[in-house]
């Protein structure tokens, strides 16, 4: 934990996201309004005591579902860094260890994943299925795990001659438990930040999503689907637009910062 | 050179085959069929388009010969046609009887999403290099100090809502420029020289939006290229016979910097197609990107695979031409000392 203060990078990204996470815990007792409670006697109210960050179009006290956004943000990062990070360690082991035609069958897989642009593979998955949450989760998943499969493989390789693994092996572990207590501890540091970055980028892909409406579906807030309605009155309430996209940007912010910081903390080069 | 040019292009072979493959999966995942229920969230999706549906991927048949009748389809180019927008081919234009033209929807928006996207990188590469250098040759000031908190920022912003801000900015609250469309009303009255002015008006803020996370990305690829260069021994070499540090940057260490770049082109060629959905649908550019946004929300089957389809070509023809350009541009590889 000491290391963090050493790391200005690191600590200012750890702070933002804790301070987010802490946000959306207790969303529930400090939201001053039920996000979704409409009322029509205070319509597009600019920001107050009463209303911090104003009201929507519907009388929705935007402070509230600020903070309801920040759940979902939140969800939507880890869940779908969660399925690229699981898929990608699973195909990037396998063709790290076993290389040959394994290895060539996942990396050609891996190249077609990425010739397809990845904002029309993810639009195309949802025309062909609803807009939910749990589906949009899935899909930036589904469509996110390539780098880390390449991240994963190159460690292998690099990992696989060394003396260690080889006396393992001589020893008769099975693959199974060689890939589990061997290679991928000496791997996890290119995951974790891959991850964190990951996570950053997921949340743009998100809110992208749900500010074209294909993403988190109304009534549920998002800060993407406010920022569609900061779009409809931008002439007349500019708080529904500065808002969520300050929210966006200081929460991917803080996740690119923690990642580039654990980077150089995480690299031995730097312990030194 | 000749026989890596004809390995480079067979290669493509078994790329495209695999793109078929996963388009051809997604399209599938709906549940049913794709004329089921889901479908139905289209209200011009009537029994007559469903049954035109099932005939055009022929679903009635196993999903083997589905697969087999699809790709035969494509590989003459034909997507067949748009449900939504009064049965336009998908791609390209097509002749009636009476000898009426009807443009496709692909030939009229892909030219667009070209232009946006080509001024877009040809911005990206001329600001971040320079940007890339200044910080490298600076670094460490707040010169250098600057340009990485820009660069930290133009990663994290999310571009719709920069373009929301611009738009309040210089459209609504100033009426500097034009934010929807290509065109003025009254485009066709203009002189050529107005009409050229007009659409470069337009293009101003779309460009703009579209290019910024790229311009971040390889500011800071040129920066960490730089540093890495300005400490190898050739340019040790050169400092200690006297050179002026000026050519030594731009001259020596620019050079082995950028060439790079011409891979990174490449790579970020459907991060740039995919992006344009999103600037294109704020601008309401005609483009592909809103095309492919519209049919999404319309259910528009045949677009949606259409432009799926070419928008992964364009990438592997991207790739083509990076990887050719960086043969041709590195002697190393050019004389084929290295692969």
């Amino acid at each position: 934990m000491s290391i963090f203060f050493k790391n200005p990078l690191a600590l200012s990204g750890l702070i933002i996201i804790l301070t987010i996470l802490i946000a959306a815990l207790v969303a529930p007792i400090i939201a001053p309004y039920d996000p979704n409670f409409i009322n029509i006697n205070s319509i597009l109210l600019p920001p107050s005591t009463n209303h911090l960050m104003g009201t929507d179009g519907l009388g929705r006290d935007v402070f509230s579902r600020m903070l309801y956004g920040a759940q979902i943000s939140l969800l939507v990062g880890f869940v779908a860094v969660g399925i690229a990070t699981l898929i990608g360690v699973i195909l990037g082991s396998l063709a790290g260890f076993y290389r040959g035609w394994v290895d060539s069958l996942i990396m050609r897989f891996v190249d077609i994943m990425l010739s397809i642009p990845t904002f029309f593979l993810i639009l195309a998955v949802i025309a062909f299925l609803t807009p939910s949450i749990w589906n949009i989760m899935i899909v930036i998943g589904l469509t996110s795990w390539m780098g880390v499969t390449r991240l994963v493989r190159a460690e292998f390789f690099s990992l696989r001659q060394r003396e260690y693994v080889l006396a393992a092996e001589t020893m008769g572990s099975n693959h199974f438990s060689i890939i589990i207590k061997h290679l991928l501890p000496n791997s996890l540091t290119p995951i974790i930040v891959s991850s964190v970055l990951g996570i950053a980028s997921a949340v743009l892909v998100e809110s992208g999503l749900s500010f074209l409406g294909l993403g988190v579906q109304a009534p549920t807030a998002s800060w993407g689907n406010i920022l569609t309605d900061g779009k409809e009155y931008i002439q007349f309430a500019w708080w529904l637009s500065l808002f969520p996209g300050l929210a966006i940007l200081i929460t991917v912010l803080g996740y690119n910062l923690l990642g580039e910081g654990l980077r150089d903390i995480l690299d031995p080069k730097n312990k030194i | 050179m000749i026989s890596y040019l004809i390995k480079r292009i067979l290669w493509m072979i078994p790329m495209l085959i695999g793109i078929s493959l996963v388009s051809f999966f997604i399209m599938h995942l709906a549940p049913g069929d794709v004329t089921s229920s889901e479908a139905s969230f289209n209200p011009k999706a009537s029994e007559e388009s469903r049954q035109k549906l099932r005939e055009l991927y022929n679903l009635d048949k196993p999903v083997i010969i589905q697969y087999g009748l699809w790709v035969k389809r494509i590989a003459q180019l034909d997507f067949g046609n748009s449900f939504a927008s009064h049965q336009k081919p998908v791609l390209w234009e097509r002749t009636d009887k009476s000898g009426n033209v009807t443009k496709g929807l692909i030939q009229e928006s892909l030219p667009i999403t070209l232009m946006i996207n080509l001024l877009g990188i040809c911005i990206i590469f001329s600001i971040s290099i320079f940007l890339g250098t200044l910080s490298a040759v600076r670094q460490n000031t707040w010169v250098d100090r600057s340009i990485t908190l820009f660069v930290f920022i133009g990663f994290a912003i999310p571009g719709f809502w920069l373009a929301l801000l611009l738009m309040y900015w210089t459209g609504v609250s100033n009426q500097w420029l034009p934010i929807s469309g290509l065109h003025s009303l009254g485009y066709q009255n203009l002189s050529n020289f107005d009409q050229f002015t007009d659409l470069l008006k337009h293009l101003i803020l779309p460009v703009s939006i579209s290019s910024l996370s790229g311009l971040a990305g390889i500011s800071l690829y040129v920066r960490n290229g730089m540093l890495d260069i300005l400490h190898q021994d050739f340019i040790t070499t050169a400092r200690s016979k006297g050179l002026k540090e000026s050519k030594i940057v731009f001259i020596h260490a620019l050079k082995n910097a950028i060439l790079p770049l011409i891979t990174i082109v490449g790579l970020s060629i459907p991060g740039l197609i995919g992006g344009s959905v999103i600037a294109e649908s704020i601008f309401a550019i005609p483009g592909m990107g809103k095309l492919f946004y519209d049919s999404v929300l319309m259910r528009d089957f045949p677009v949606i695979m259409g432009i799926l389809t070419i928008g992964s070509f364009l990438t592997l023809i991207g790739n083509l031409l990076a990887d050719i350009g960086y043969a041709w541009a590195d002697p190393r590889v050019r004389k084929g000392l290295v692969k």
